[in-house]
């Protein structure tokens, strides 16, 4: 047991404010915070389109507005690496037992990216409709 | 330990060591040591060739050398490592930087003040609360593979605090009961012959707990045993929520006491 007047003096190393780029794996989680702002912000983009359902004129014009391509082009990337790094840790999350086996993580994750498959392709079914 | 001389050679290699011994000096420095290249040599086989040949003065903790007590966990070029598993041939050429472990206060050159995570540890109960204390005559408590099965994975942690300093959460936050408390609260609360989810609640599904988590996932990237403490944690938060839902849905229900 250490009493007051023996215990010396302890060092505490300050974090860095750019800790997040010392470690690619801390840089690739900060991506994956980051673009949750994407997904966000495009869900938001989704409701003024909505709004725009019964104006065909103003509907097709506000997609072909270039500042609009242009972050769609952006939202893009950041919304697929957010679905892909998502669905890569849902076997993390979700545990399921078959008596005293796991079911393996690749059959976890590969369900819910069928899930995804198979959303997009209704999604796909009704714009083209 | 040593190796045989057979394995030894001409070539060296340097180890930049964190030092800092309060009594001669507040700053910490990097003290630069070469030692023998030895092709079996772990890092803390370098780390004891230092001690023992050339400054006795270099502090730090270790006892097993074998991977099982956890005692040698430190910085090795910026990785948390058990350095009795980290090889000085996978570094070698380069020069090899030994600190403590991240985050934890430095009492003396690569020792650190473990008492943090020990409290931690009291807090969240980490030991086996049964339904009902039995006498020895009555026998044991009986388990099915598939109930040890379910929380074997945590139970393998060996308190090397590696996690903890993967962990930039714990680094901002040290409130944050952190990967490996979490983890073991976990392994008690799926223990079939345990009882005390309620218990450990308070410390583990609370903000401080499980909530200040963000899923860095580093901790289960260094563990040496391969606990996974950040699944634990996701886990113990799909449980909270479930518990949560069931508790506003169907406030005349019991509590479901086990997590599953």
């Amino acid at each position: 047991m250490t009493t007051e007047g023996t215990k010396s003096k302890e060092y505490i190393r300050p974090m860095p404010s750019n800790w997040w780029l010392k470690r690619r794996s801390y840089f690739l989680f900060m991506v994956r915070e980051l673009t949750c702002v994407f997904v966000g912000g495009y869900a938001l983009f989704l409701l003024v389109l909505a709004s725009r359902l019964g104006d065909a004129v103003g509907f097709v014009a506000l997609l072909k507005n270039p500042l609009v391509v242009v972050l769609q082009l952006i939202a893009l990337p950041m919304v697929l690496y957010h679905t892909v790094t998502w669905l890569n840790l849902t076997p993390k999350v979700l545990v399921v037992w078959r008596g005293e086996t796991r079911v393996s993580p690749i059959l976890i994750a590969g369900v819910h990216y069928l899930a995804w498959l198979a959303v997009s392709v209704v999604v796909l079914w009704i714009v083209l409709m | 330990m040593a190796a045989s001389d057979s394995t030894r050679s001409d070539k060296m290699v340097a180890l930049e060591v964190f030092r800092y011994r309060p009594e001669e000096g507040e700053e910490p420095f990097f003290q630069r040591y070469e030692v023998p290249y030895v092709d079996d040599w772990v890092v803390l086989d370098a780390l004891n060739h230092i001690k023992n040949e050339i400054d006795g003065t270099l502090t730090y903790r270790w006892s097993c050398r074998m991977g099982v007590c956890g005692s040698c966990g430190m910085m090795v070029n910026g990785d948390p490592k058990l350095t009795c598993a980290a090889f000085v041939r996978d570094y070698y050429p380069a020069t090899i930087r030994v600190e403590p472990l991240n985050y934890f206060p430095v009492i003396r050159d690569l020792v650190i003040n473990m008492d943090d995570f020990l409290d931690k540890l009291t807090e969240v109960k980490a030991w086996l609360v049964p339904k009902e204390e039995k006498p020895v005559s009555e026998g044991e408590y009986l388990q099915t593979p598939a109930e040890l099965a379910k929380y074997k994975q945590f139970s393998m942690c060996i308190n090397c605090m590696l996690c903890y300093s993967a962990c930039p959460v714990y680094g901002q936050h040290p409130d944050f009961i952190g990967p490996a408390a979490i983890a073991l609260a976990q392994r008690y609360n799926m223990d079939s012959r345990d009882d005390a989810t309620d218990e450990r609640g308070e410390a583990i599904f609370s903000h401080e707990g499980i909530w200040e988590c963000t899923f860095v996932g580093e901790c289960s990237q260094v563990c040496p045993k391969n606990v996974d403490p950040a699944g634990a944690i996701q886990q113990a938060k799909v449980t909270a929520t479930k518990d949560w839902y069931r508790s506003v849905l169907v406030p005349w229900g019991k509590k479901k006491a086990k997590t599953t």
